[in-house]
């Protein structure tokens, strides 16, 4: 019934890059596609929807002078992309890369204007269908982060994994706010 | 991506606004110049023209009424003055929200603006009482050489119309009587005569031949290009001429010299109609008799040898048309393309750089000579394109300063003070996407200036100065820069009361140690305003940090300088293009920096005396004072510091500094890529670029760098320094 693929086919299932692949996009109204990942030793989910591509961990630039959430900057065919470490900002410690890294780009929206944002993730491991009768509002509290990062908790075989609110982890503003005051 | 017409309408209603303005602004000194009331009046007409078109009836309707006012000025019968300048002004900016409005698809405009359109027709009206007529005598032919002769225009109030329809019109499926019942629909014919002097007889006579001519005289409302609209499909077939009611006598002259007819047949036509009377006949024909030997005779001609005007006033008439005729053909030499693809040719000369450094690169590893020696010549060539297409983007800054000439005489009004606005360097070219994000710092610095820098004109003649106070809005180049300052000769910034606000706002504490040049940059802090009064135009403590601002955000700088009675300067520097420079690559660490190549000086070694320093320090270079940044330190790199390191002296502005390095890496061609808006606001980078490698490294932003550097050293650092040297030196 749903496509989901074990951590330990994931890699070798997923492309380097998932572009334009129309069967990930929601079919009905009942559930929407999730793209999970690990980041410091917990799973996160985002709707699929907002998911550009994901490539292996590239050689990144560093950005001299830059809050530590802000691993640097990549290539992404001609365009200069900013990737964020979403360990730091989830205020979770830095993960040394491995060769299971990943940067997943995704597109934010800010004032009408598309962004690509990449976020460093230690691993993928799935894309999964979470009916919405499956997903739990996030707890006011208890939660190991910010609780306006968190767009719902989705149950899956008894686990929970924490769908994220993109819009407000990647906020454009709050962390080019963020940037600028560091340099004050 | 296309555009709608309607948007083409308003670019071109605002392209003929803005004329329409500068022409007005100027008309006020020089009131008789008719080259300026006809440029007045041809953008009202054509904006009138065209909204008819697109049927926007408000448009139409308030621009007829300002146009019949402005025919009158053009026929001497208004004359210019301030009163009627201000009206006009007033009703430029309002036939520019009309045709917003209309654009935008509105079926009225607001309530506002109908309130403006009702008080501006009245102001209108008034110069138009006791005048039925004037609607009827829209379009007269802007000819200078007509106007010289104002005094000599026929009395009938009819339009003449002169047909000669070509043998074949008929074999090309038309039908001369169609196009007489359609001008019908235009007005009333008073007369219509036929000319069928041409039959053949009756045996030569080919039916599928037209013989005839027309001479028709109507009334009618509707101008010229309306009438010639009727005759658009057999104007190639057709000999037409068009005289408006009143029309130069001489045109008749003209019209009749042109005509295959005999003259004497076509006079009395003319005389039978009540086109022309037998005076104003007689006088057509002598001037036709004139120069009967030469059927081609010019116009000017014909004047001078009947003596009615000299030599040198034809000459200056036909002078200017064949100007006006040298500035169309310019004209149509520039082609208008759309921003957009500009960006994009941009955009891909950008890759083209890039990729290019990659093939270098790759040459350079094979190190294959004839393979060297081709890219060697194609990146010659790819920077010779780059340099052309960054020019496409290049415009000159007058327009925008010629903008503020209403500004400065609205304001001034406003104020009550008597202001000039002189411009020089409008020819200084920078790109459009820096132009168009400068206005309107501009124009808080030029509001700033008169509300507060130039003085009431009583102060003024108090202080010994001429009563009339002078902006200047100036432009150069400057080392890979651009420098846009806006001056006035007013009483300068107070040090005291900046100072003084400077502390109550806290900005400062009292027993800081500042210069002159540090005091006046404190108009730029956020929340700053020492303005005794606020107004409506300044004074409410956000214009200044919002110019700085919106500086930086173009990896400019402003600065301020001031001299107290004489008045004071705000110079802006902003980098004369957004998408491409040369660059200087330096490493640091394991990373690589582009330092745009153009505020490079020289680089020298760093002495393993100079290196005990820290991050900061200063060396002697050459008997001069160098504050240095080591960017090792400043990028918390590492602290392994290499075998060797260099020094990349910059200079911005009047301050040089050096930036210690690990590595030179030698120059570049890059482009600058946008770095998005969460990186924008880290202090020291200025954007990213794409080495030849693919990989990305960060530009640096050198004016904040430099201001790093020279503020830690202070003054009194550098005079401490200053001694230290000269003990060094000897």
């Amino acid at each position: 019934m749903m496509n989901e693929i074990k951590n330990s086919e994931a890699e070798a299932q997923l492309p380097a890059t998932m572009e334009g692949d129309g069967d990930v996009y929601l079919q009905d109204n009942e559930s929407l596609k999730y793209l999970t990942f690990n980041v410091s030793g917990g799973i996160y989910g985002v709707a699929i929807s907002g998911v550009k591509e994901i490539t292996e961990y590239p050689s990144l630039t560093r950005v001299p002078m830059t809050p530590a959430f802000i691993r640097g900057v990549i290539n992404l065919r001609g365009n200069v992309v900013p990737v964020i470490d979403l360990a730091v900002r989830l205020g979770k410690a830095s993960q040394e890369a491995s060769n299971r890294s990943c940067v997943i780009i995704v597109e934010i929206e800010a004032d009408d204007e598309k962004t690509d944002i990449g976020i460093v993730v230690d691993a993928v491991t799935a894309v999964i269908d979470i009916p919405n009768e499956d997903i739990e509002v996030a707890p006011a509290f208890g939660a190991e982060i910010r609780s306006d990062f968190i767009s719902g908790m989705g149950k899956r075989n008894e686990k929970f994994v924490v769908l994220l609110e993109l819009e407000r982890v990647l906020s454009i503003d709050e962390l080019a706010e963020l940037t600028e005051s560091l340099g004050r | 991506m296309s555009e709608r017409p309607q948007d083409m309408f308003r670019e071109e209603a605002s392209e003929l606004l803005q004329g329409m303005e500068d022409a007005l602004l100027e008309i006020e000194n020089t009131p008789d110049d008719p080259d300026l009331i006809n440029a007045i009046f041809r953008a009202a007409h054509t904006i009138k023209g065209t909204g008819g078109v697109f049927g926007y009836d408000h448009v139409q309707a308030f621009t007829h009424v300002a146009e019949n006012v402005l025919d009158k000025v053009r026929d001497g019968d208004i004359s210019v003055d301030s009163n009627l300048v201000a009206l006009l002004l007033k009703c430029r900016d309002h036939i520019e929200q009309l045709v917003e409005s209309a654009v935008n698809d509105e079926e009225k405009p607001v309530d506002d603006v109908m309130v403006n359109d009702a008080e501006l027709l009245n102001g209108l009206r008034l110069y138009l009482e006791g005048d039925s007529t004037a609607s009827s005598e829209l379009s007269i032919a802007d000819d200078p050489v007509e106007q010289l002769n104002s005094a000599r225009y026929v009395e009938a109030d009819n339009w003449h119309i002169s047909l000669r329809f070509d043998a074949e019109v008929l074999q090309n499926g038309m039908d001369p009587l169609s196009f007489l019942r359609y001008l019908k629909k235009l007005g009333t014919l008073v007369s219509v005569s036929t000319l069928y002097d041409a039959l053949p007889d009756m045996v030569d006579l080919d039916p599928e031949l037209c013989y005839l001519g027309f001479e028709l005289d109507m009334q009618t409302d509707a101008d010229k290009e309306q009438i010639e609209q009727v005759f658009e499909f057999v104007a190639e077939l057709a000999q037409i001429h068009i005289l408006p009611p009143r029309a130069n006598i001489l045109r008749y002259a003209e019209m009749i010299n042109s005509l295959p007819d005999d003259e004497q047949r076509i006079g009395e036509i003319l005389l039978a109609s009540g086109a022309l009377t037998q005076r104003e006949l007689n006088e057509a024909l002598a001037n036709q008799n004139a120069d009967a030997d030469s059927q081609k005779s010019l116009l000017g001609d014909a004047l001078i040898e009947d003596n009615v005007v000299h030599k040198e006033i034809v000459d200056v008439a036909l002078e200017k048309q064949s100007k006006a005729k040298a500035r169309k053909a310019s004209e149509s030499r520039s082609l208008r393309v759309d921003a957009d693809k500009l960006d994009k040719l941009i955009n891909l000369v950008g890759e083209l750089v890039i990729s290019g450094a990659t093939t270098n690169l790759q040459a350079q590893r094979l190190n294959d000579e004839q393979l060297l020696e081709s890219t060697a010549q194609m990146s010659h060539l790819v920077e010779e394109i780059r340099d052309n297409a960054l020019t496409l983007r290049m415009v000159q800054i007058g327009e925008t300063f010629n903008r503020f000439q209403r500004v400065v005489r609205d304001v001034s009004k406003e104020l009550g003070k008597n202001i000039k606005l002189e411009i020089s360097g409008a020819d200084t070219e920078l790109d459009k996407t820096v132009v168009e994000k400068i206005g309107d710092p501009l124009m808080h610095l030029v509001r700033n200036s008169m509300d507060h820098g130039i003085e009431s004109a009583a102060e003024r003649l108090a202080a010994g100065k001429p009563e009339q106070g002078v902006l200047r809005l100036n432009a150069f180049h400057d080392s890979g820069s651009i420098v846009i300052e806006v001056s006035d000769d007013g009483k300068g910034l107070s040090k005291e009361r900046i100072l003084a606000k400077a502390m109550e706002k806290g900005l400062i504490e009292s027993g800081q140690n500042l210069t002159d040049k540090e005091i006046y940059r404190l108009i730029f802090e956020a929340g700053f305003s020492t303005a005794e009064q606020v107004t409506s135009l300044s004074g409410r403590g956000v214009g200044m940090d919002v110019v700085r601002r919106n500086i930086e955000a173009l990896r400019g700088a402003v600065d301020v300088d001031s001299t107290p009675g004489k008045g004071s300067t705000v110079s802006i520097r902003l980098p004369l293009t957004l998408a491409i420079i040369d660059g200087f690559l330096v490493g640091v660490g394991d990373a690589s920096y582009v330092i745009p190549l153009d505020m490079v000086i020289e680089c020298i070694e760093l002495d393993d005396e100079d290196r005990q320093g820290g991050d900061l320090g200063y060396i002697n270079l050459r008997g001069e004072i160098l504050p240095y940044l080591r960017l090792r330190d400043a990028f918390n790199e590492n602290h392994d510091y290499p075998a060797r390191e260099s020094i990349v002296v910059v200079q911005y502005g009047s301050q040089r500094a050096g930036f210690v390095v690990d590595e030179l890496l030698g120059e570049l061609q890059t482009v600058i890529k946008p770095i998005g808006k969460i990186l924008q606001g880290v202090k020291g980078i200025s954007g990213a670029t794409i080495l030849g490698t693919g990989d990305v490294a960060v530009i640096l932003d050198v004016y904040n760098l430099v201001q790093r550097t020279t503020a830690v050293m202070g003054d009194v650092g550098k005079q401490a320094a200053l001694k230290d040297a000269s003990v060094t030196l000897h």
